[in-house]
């Protein structure tokens, strides 16, 4: 849209990848004066809005500058060599595919530190609400958790632990999507690992959680750790079959270099990776517990982008790299992916039933599952069109899911629970009555979770199914359209437990004695007016995210050949 | 016969021979006492005319390295004697001296081959030779003893201060000597010099049953396993009639028929004293009772000294000696490396937070696991590229192929291990001043007391489990991993993936205490109830009483925070350019 000259490109995408580690770094030390705050809380939870602000600035700037007529091209490209023992080399660069994500993952970092700065500072300045009684989530309360467990030794340490924690894991989200390098993906696949541990064993709630948080935060570690050795196996089998870890130059290729048993190999091993990551289905038990005991801003994360690094990986490496592989795989990836679509509505409604104990958070992380499974359906297409609708339904799911995430923590923090029965009791919970507008929040993103037309979570799940219908030569049809079916009715079974939830939740009986709900906050509408605009636009304008995905998904599909 | 006496003459300058007076008589034996006694006496008075076809040029600069530590081990041992008691800690300023120079002579050295002690008949075969081998195994052996003598530094008032100087600097010269030997002699000399002191060290807490009992119990398993080598050695020499491991390498081709079943077990014998070393896995056992017994600074010499003795000795002997016999010997370390990592890791699994010396224990095993990914290398270099296409021949491309590459990723893990490992120690001799127990549960709130010793060590372990933001660990496992899959060792890679998944538990549970909140209380608390009654049969002479009410106020040792600051600055400049050890990894060391 603008014109920005390809070196100051480079800069700003060396930043956004860099800059947050630096930030991380500089959260820990001490505060120069003349930016102490009020408080060291306030002080380096300010710093890490700085910081992520500046991130999502540079991004947007990037972009756009980012040269829209040709989206396939890699454009910002940094290429120095690193370890050359190794061959990798830091390849910096973006396209149509990765520019939407590095984008929404910059935007709902931005958001979760600003949400964490102002809920702290909401805290502070109404220090008795009845919200102090409970642990519930959020930097703020790590004097609450920290009682809980044992005494703290003071508060700053928490917070700025905290932000450095936040910031690494921004670098590392962000360095997913920026690097063109086999190997450079795997340490950026990795950097995450660390951080989303701590935020969950440290920052999260054990309830509703079998083993509690700390239990959970190990699931969540050692299971996608094993996955992304497994990944590493087979990207060294790729690169030394190869000779190059270059994405870039491994895309070009298409797979030419590689035999077909190297490829069935790499992609068995980078598939295990990636779909513990994504996740799907059978592997995918790590997942509900995790976003269960993870704090508001662990959650958002984990879902909006962390589940979008091992589909990222699918598109970006997978299928332009071992296409002969993923040939192979593609009718078994597709059925897993249509059964993970039906189990996770599955789950949901069982939770969602009366009595069943379900907990909101653990019910959004098992839609996740269904959602995914869409994701993984339209790559296993490996048709344009299924690609394309992938890709979309990625960032329709990072921006839907990250606002159910910030309601329900916003729900749970005034309930002080998140568990369905307890908060709808025997009519429901009643939320449109005693707060309208979180309640016809929550409305909202359960009915764009559900895929309305108009909204963003339609056209990624409509395309998916569309690209299976006519999937990529040499796949089977009748196959692919027996999933197609499924899937279609899984969109059914998605609606039915989402509107029992809106059901259960915002509508019902008002108690006349309830205690006085506050509505949504000042700051929430600061966090969560970005996401609800955006899954409007996207919409009711998909071509201007199909616009940057598709000739890239072309190339990448045809590999060296357009 | 001639081989034998020069060989003799060759240990005589060398510097092993101002320690290792067993081991030396125990194979002079086999020399013609008057040859070995002319080559020795020539050396000694530094005349090189006399006995022209008997006497060489010695290359002192090359040798330098060995023999300035062992010069420096005679000059403190025999300065103990005159040296004031309040005047003692100059002893350890004088060792660290010398470990200084001897690195810097290591400057020098750099880019060229240099070799000495060669036949007079044949310049090809020598017996000490300074090449990028040598170099980078001496850097790590001579760094690895002076961060051991700066974190010892304080711990040393409580021992013998002549003594622990002398050993351990005479266990180093023997250790440095070690890589640069190229015959079987003076191989196992090194090994020996290298072994002998430690025994001593591990036993020099004069009065602790523990300290003793570890001391016999590796002394005992240690020597069998040299008595195993020596038998392996003999077979060897028995069926090539030479003790150079070039030449060797050569004629282990063309044994004739009878022969290759000697030759096969001469093999096999020889590297179980170097696999012993190592500690792998069946030869493991000794670990974690001598590292707990030892003084904390030996236990993290030896997890990484003593393991690069074991690691440069069996690539010594089985990828320039033995590399005709790699379908022997590739497997078998494959399944060695295999079963080591395993072992170590379920060992380093199974250790409570509360036990006694459980932090210790911890890192005992897990260096145990560590020395199973550090075989893998030498494992894969016995085989070519791809699954199983003809050991012989890839190997026949010689110590200078591509073994030769293979096995500079163990080296450079190797770096990267003794760097974060003798850290991860350094903090832990820290935490031991107050903490005397050293149980893992008194590392919680550490981060509360001392900021920097705790991200350290948190840094330090996820170094060695190998995750951001330990970047150089990460690297240095993958260069590990490449090897094993570029040699098709698929199911020994998915082993590894296996351990390394299990390794990140213990070390992150660990991470994780260091920035928990602190317990309630300060002192040994009532937090944790069971600190004393848990099952540690052998009393020791606590000095906990002492230590607890001033546990607050104690000041900081000077010497380990030093240590603790090199290392983590050394582990963020790895990090930061992995390029510095990993450019090992792929070129010929020999």
């Amino acid at each position: 849209m603008i014109d920005i000259s390809e070196s100051v490109m480079q800069l700003l995408l060396a930043l956004i990848v860099v800059g947050p580690l630096v930030g991380a770094v500089a959260a820990l030390l001490p505060a120069p004066p003349g930016l102490r705050g009020t408080g060291p809380d306030q002080a380096v939870l300010r710093h890490g809005v700085t910081v992520t602000g500046a991130v999502l600035a540079a991004a947007i700037v990037l972009a756009l500058g980012f040269d829209r007529d040709h989206p396939s091209r890699i454009q910002a490209t940094t290429d120095i060599s690193w370890i050359p023992a190794l061959d990798v080399r830091i390849h910096l660069g973006i396209d149509g595919i990765s520019l939407p994500l590095l984008v929404l993952t910059a935007l709902l970092t931005f958001l979760c530190a600003l949400y964490a700065y102002f809920k702290q500072r909401d805290r502070r300045r109404h220090a008795p609400t009845p919200n102090d009684a409970t642990p519930a989530d959020g930097p703020a309360t790590t004097a609450d958790s920290a009682t809980t467990d044992a005494p703290a030794p003071a508060d700053g340490p928490s917070s700025k632990a905290f932000v450095a924690l936040l910031l690494l894991l921004e670098s590392g989200m962000l360095a997913t999507f920026a690097v063109l390098d086999l190997l450079l993906f795997f340490l950026a696949f990795e950097m995450v690992l660390i951080p989303m541990y701590f935020l969950i064993a440290r920052w999260g709630g054990s309830e509703g959680v079998p083993g509690g948080r700390q239990a959970a935060a190990w699931k969540f570690i050692l299971y996608t750790l094993l996955g992304s050795v497994v990944m590493l196996l087979g990207l060294l089998l790729i690169g030394l079959e190869a000779g190059t870890f270059d994405m870039v130059a491994l895309a070009t290729d298409n797979g030419r270099g590689l035999t077909t048993s190297v490829q069935v190999i790499a992609v068995l091993a980078i598939g295990l990776g990636l779909a513990v990551k994504t996740p799907m289905w059978p592997l995918h038990s790590w997942l509900p517990d995790a976003h269960t005991a993870a704090p508001t801003i662990g959650s958002v994360l984990l879902a909006g982008v962390l589940l979008k690094m091992g589909t990222y990986g699918f598109v970006r490496i997978v299928l332009p790299i071992a296409p002969d592989g993923m040939r192979t795989f593609a009718p078994y990836l597709a059925a897993l992916a249509v059964s993970g679509i039906i189990y996770g509505s599955l789950a949901c409604l069982a939770l969602a039933k009366e009595g069943a104990g379900g907990d909101l958070k653990r019910l959004i992380a098992y839609s996740s599952v269904g959602h995914m499974g869409f994701v993984l359906l339209g790559i296993a297409t490996m048709t344009p069109t299924g690609v394309n609708g992938a890709l979309f339904a990625n960032i329709a799911h990072g921006l839907i899911t990250g606002l159910l995430f910030f309601v329900v923590g916003g729900v749970k923090d005034r309930y002080g629970t998140a568990d369905l029965d307890t908060l709808a009791g025997a009519t429901g919970a009643a939320l449109y009555g005693r707060a309208p507008r979180l309640g016809g929040l929550l409305a909202f993103a359960a009915v764009a979770s559900l895929g309305l037309p108009g909204l963003a979570g339609f056209w990624g799940e409509m395309l998916a199914m569309f690209g299976a219908f006519r999937p990529a030569a040499g796949l089977s049809r009748p196959a692919f359209l027996t999933f197609m079916v499924i899937a279609a009715f899984g969109t059914l079974l998605t609606a039915a437990y989402l509107l029992i939830v809106v059901r259960r939740v915002c509508m019902g009986a008002q108690a006349r004695e309830a205690p006085h709900l506050p509505d949504v906050r000042n700051y929430e509408f600061a966090a969560w007016t970005p996401l609800a605009a955006l899954t409007v636009l996207a919409g009711l304008w998909p071509a201007a995210l199909l616009g940057l995905t598709d000739p890239a998904v072309q190339k990448l599909l045809a590999g060296g050949k357009s | 016969m001639t081989v034998v006496a020069e060989s003799a003459a060759q240990s005589a300058a060398s510097a092993a021979h101002a320690v290792g007076h067993g081991a030396q008589a125990a194979y002079s034996v086999h020399a013609a006492p008057g040859s070995a006694y002319d080559a020795y006496a020539t050396v000694a008075s530094g005349t090189a005319d006399t006995a022209a076809g008997l006497v060489q040029s010695i290359d002192w600069l090359a040798v330098a390295p060995p023999t300035l530590t062992a010069v420096t081990a005679l000059v403190v041992l025999v300065a103990d004697l005159f040296v004031p008691d309040r005047r003692k800690p100059l002893l350890g300023g004088a060792a660290i001296a010398g470990l200084l120079a001897a690195l810097i002579t290591l400057v020098p050295l750099r880019g060229d081959d240099r070799s000495t002690f060669c036949l007079t008949t044949d310049a090809g075969a020598c017996s000490y030779t300074a090449d990028r081998f040598t170099l980078v195994i001496q850097l790590l052996v001579l760094g690895g003893a002076l961060l051991t003598a700066l974190i010892s530094l304080h711990e040393s008032r409580k021992l013998p201060a002549g003594e622990y100087w002398f050993l351990l600097l005479a266990s180093a010269a023997g250790a440095a000597l070690l890589p640069a030997s190229r015959d079987l002699a003076t191989l196992v000399v090194a090994l020996e010099v290298a072994s002998l002191p430690a025994f001593a060290l591990v036993g020099l807490r004069r009065g602790d049953r523990r300290s003793s009992e570890a001391a016999l119990k590796f002394f005992l398993s240690s020597v069998t396993a040299t008595a195993v080598t020596l038998l392996g050695v003999s077979f060897v020499y028995a069926t090539t009639g030479t003790l150079h491991l070039g030449r060797i390498a050569g004629r282990l081709g063309e044994v004739p028929g009878p022969l290759t079943t000697l030759a096969a077990v001469g093999v096999a014998l020889t590297l179980i004293g170097f696999a012993f070393k190592m500690a792998a896995a069946p030869f493991h056992f000794w670990v974690p009772d001598t590292y707990v017994g030892a003084p904390l600074p030996i236990a993290a010499y030896l997890s990484v000294v003593s393991k690069a003795v074991g690691f440069s000795g069996l690539i010594l002997v089985a990828v320039v000696a033995f590399p005709s016999y790699g379908d022997v010997w590739g497997p078998v370390l494959a399944v060695l490396a295999a079963l080591t990592m395993t072992v170590g890791n379920a060992g380093a699994l199974r250790q409570s937070a509360t036990r006694a010396w459980s932090a210790v224990r911890l890192l005992a095993w897990s260096s145990v696991a560590q020395a199973g990914y550090l075989l893998v290398p030498i494992a894969a270099a016995a085989y070519g590229t791809g699954a199983g296409t003809g050991a012989r021949e890839a190997a026949g491309a010689g110590a200078g192929g591509l073994g030769g590459e293979r096995i500079g990723s163990t080296v450079a893990y190797a770096l990267m291990y003794a760097v974060v490992n003798l850290g991860a120690f350094a903090v832990a001799a820290l935490v031991a001043r107050t903490k005397p127990l050293n149980r893992l549960s008194d590392y919680r709130g550490l981060y509360a007391r001392r900021p920097l010793a705790a991200l350290a060590l948190g840094f330090f372990l996820l170094c060695l489990a190998g995750l951001p933001p330990g970047i150089v660990g990460l690297f240095a496992k993958v260069t590990v991993f490449s090897t094993a899959v570029d040699a098709g060792l698929g199911w020994l890679a998915v082993v590894m993936a296996v351990n390394v998944v299990i390794a990140l538990y213990y070390y992150l549970r660990w991470t994780a205490v260091l920035f928990q909140p602190a317990e309630e209380g300060a002192a040994p608390s009532p937090a944790t109830p069971v600190p004393t009654t848990t099952p540690t049969p052998t009393t020791t002479p606590a000095p906990a009483p002492a230590a607890a009410p001033a546990s607050i106020t104690t000041p900081t040792p000077i010497p380990v925070m030093i240590a603790i600051a090199l290392t983590a600055v050394a582990g963020l400049a790895l990090s930061g350019a992995p390029q510095l050890v990993l450019r090992f990894a792929n070129t010929s060391l020999f």
